[in-house]
């Protein structure tokens, strides 16, 4: 029983942070339509940045994912200016076959510049603390990341359901010339729908160092697990993708544990494709 | 029209001369190091073609190529290498299930649509790529590892020069470009095209959409698994990251994609570009070459996708068509001028 607890609690946390990693894609998906395959190198790249700054200025995670945070702010804004912009129009998957260009022009850059060495920080403020519940562990790392989560998500919630903002943002899903026609600049709400997305992204990336494992590939199944969280949540549904990602993360824990390690992503993946197939418009998707 | 047609002719010409030379390389350069560039851009020209098909000319985005690939890899090493029999009947045996594979898996994900269908493509990679990993019978994470054999075409392995695998490669090369260059012009090719063109129409117009898709799948997924057998026996090696990963999927897309979907020249065109920067770049700074071929690669795919979609080919075209209609207005301009 004890176990059992322990792993629902391993699973819960692990899938706060993958909804932390998905609610950018999300935003950007369910009001762009565009897929996003840099999502996981920007999670890399914001990992870098914490680390560096950890490694040579002794700046903590939980300071330096504010930092993350803006500088992916920034580059999913040129990634949108630059790429995406040019993509809106074409073939269906234009964009995702763009963005993978991106994905494989940033992860071997790392890769070039930094080698693909595994880098661990250490000497964090919440480094590796633990704390017992009853019989069960309670990682504090771990913990922080996924209140974090849930603030965010929180905020990019609240801000796309009541703010005027928000309401732009909606009305230029809704309706991309209808909006434009009402007033609204969707030109800017795309530019900074991306930004906000990376920008969450950012910081999820900015404070996973404190316990993961830094290394040029270590976007790419975030980035994965991003896109079947938003997938089996519904298209551009928050609540959906946040409650994808913790089935993701339940079915993970269970399946590592009680059936072998290797098998969890194949659990997961399995869960998306039945899920997918008996429900294409995922959770909650309308 | 009479200009279009000439201007086919010459591509065709120019395409049949390369490949009656062809032959001749092996005679002439004893440079195996080109030999090994040469012998990958025709491989990797028949993995795009393959792709092309259903991804092309069908228009159904797959990411999930490199299982079928890997499929086929496995026929032809776990042949040799489990059973010690020739790759022969491991090779027919991996692309007879590569096709009914792709026909299992399609049948349900082409109910899904778009991004939906690319990730569940995505996903049946990654399933394919953790059960290799742990399954005993096919080698698991350790892979396969090929034992000395007799050298020749029983076989299919030779160790000293590698003209025995040019042969093969241009004989692949030939056969999978010749059945695309026969479906372009066959009724089953214009179904397709329709298909992706617009399902309902087509359907309207009596063409079973499910059917067409299906076949194209598993016509694809069996080239690809073909692919996969040369593959194996010119590595001489196989394991689960080799060819069942999600950057071999890419290379079936992204090099299609670069040369331009949907087109005969656009996989060697594609080919001819990456496997060149990618063994010059490897031959430079070694190992994997710092990765710089792929951060030139994902440049020139950002640069396709956002500039021409249609390829380089697409590219071409483009410029042939702005000197066509030069050459024309200065005609034009003439006529008028004498009038």
């Amino acid at each position: 029983m004890d176990t059992l607890l322990q792993v629902l609690l391993d699973g819960m946390l692990n899938g706060m942070l993958y909804a932390l990693v998905a609610v950018g894609l999300c935003l950007i998906w369910g009001v762009m339509d565009v897929i996003n395959f840099a999502h996981g190198e920007y999670v890399m790249i914001s990992m870098y940045i914490t680390y560096w700054l950890g490694f040579l200025a002794h700046v903590d995670p939980l300071v330096s994912m504010f930092a993350g945070g803006l500088f992916i702010f920034i580059l999913a804004a040129l990634t949108y200016r630059l790429i995406i912009k040019y993509t809106i129009g074409k073939p269906p998957l234009s964009a995702l076959l763009a963005t993978f260009g991106l994905a494989m022009l940033l992860k071997n850059l790392c890769l070039n510049r930094f080698t693909p060495n595994y880098r661990i920080l250490s000497d964090t403020w919440l480094g590796d603390r633990t704390f017992q519940l009853g019989a069960i562990i309670v990682p504090v790392p771990q913990l922080v990341t996924a209140l974090l989560a849930l603030a965010v998500i929180g905020l990019v919630f609240f801000m796309i359901r009541s703010t005027r903002f928000g309401w732009a943002v909606q009305a230029t899903a809704m309706d991309k010339e209808a909006a434009e026609l009402m007033g609204i600049n969707t030109e800017r709400i795309y530019l900074l729908i991306f930004g906000i997305g990376g920008a969450t992204v950012g910081i999820a990336g900015g404070v996973m160092p404190t316990y993961l494992a830094v290394h040029p590939e270590v976007g790419t199944m975030f980035g994965l697990i991003a896109f079947i969280c938003v997938a089996m949540g519904g298209f551009g549904s928050i609540p959906g993708a946040l409650v994808a990602a913790l089935l993701v993360g339940f079915v993970e824990a269970l399946a590592g544990y009680y059936i072998a390690p290797v098998f969890k992503y194949v659990a997961v993946f399995g869960l998306y494709l039945t899920l997918v197939l008996l429900r294409p418009r995922g959770i909650f998707g309308w | 029209m009479n200009k279009t047609f000439r201007r086919t002719d010459l591509l065709w010409l120019a395409f049949t001369g390369l490949i009656a030379l062809a032959p001749l390389v092996p005679a002439i350069g004893s440079n195996s190091f080109l030999m090994h560039v040469l012998i990958l851009v025709m491989l990797y020209a028949c993995m795009s073609q393959a792709w092309n098909i259903i991804g092309g000319y069908g228009g159904q985005t797959s990411f999930g190529h490199a299982v079928f690939f890997g499929i086929g890899a496995y026929g032809a090493g776990m042949a040799v290498v489990t059973y010690g029999l020739p790759p022969w009947p491991g090779a027919l045996a991996g692309i007879v299930s590569a096709a009914v594979v792709a026909v299992l898996i399609s049948y349900p994900c082409f109910k899904l649509s778009g991004h939906y269908f690319a990730i569940a493509t995505f996903a049946i990679v990654e399933i394919f790529n953790r059960m290799f990993l742990v399954w005993d019978w096919v080698g698991g994470a350790l892979g396969l590892d090929y034992m000395i054999v007799e050298e020749g075409f029983a076989n299919l392995v030779w160790y000293d020069s590698k003209t025995g695998y040019f042969y093969c490669a241009l004989t692949l090369f030939a056969l999978i470009f010749g059945i695309v260059r026969f479906l372009e012009g066959h009724r089953f090719g214009y179904y397709l095209r329709a298909v992706r063109a617009g399902q309902e129409t087509a359907e309207s117009l009596g063409v079973n959409s499910t059917a067409v898709k299906l076949s194209a799948m598993a016509l694809s997924a069996a080239l690809a698994a073909l692919c996969g057998a040369f593959f194996v026996q010119y590595n001489l090696r196989v394991d689960p990251a080799m060819v069942m990963s999600l950057d071999m999927s890419m290379k079936f897309v992204l090099v299609t994609i670069l040369g331009g979907a949907g087109t005969l020249a656009g996989p060697l065109v594609g080919a001819a570009v990456l496997v060149p920067l990618q063994e010059f770049t490897r031959a430079k700074w070694g190992g994997l070459g710092g990765g710089v071929d792929l951060i030139i690669f994902g440049l020139l795919i950002i640069l396709i996708v956002v500039k021409q979609p249609a390829g380089i080919t697409g590219i071409v075209r483009d410029i042939a068509k702005r000197r066509g209609r030069k050459a024309a207005a200065e005609k034009g301009g003439a006529s008028l001028g004498t009038a």
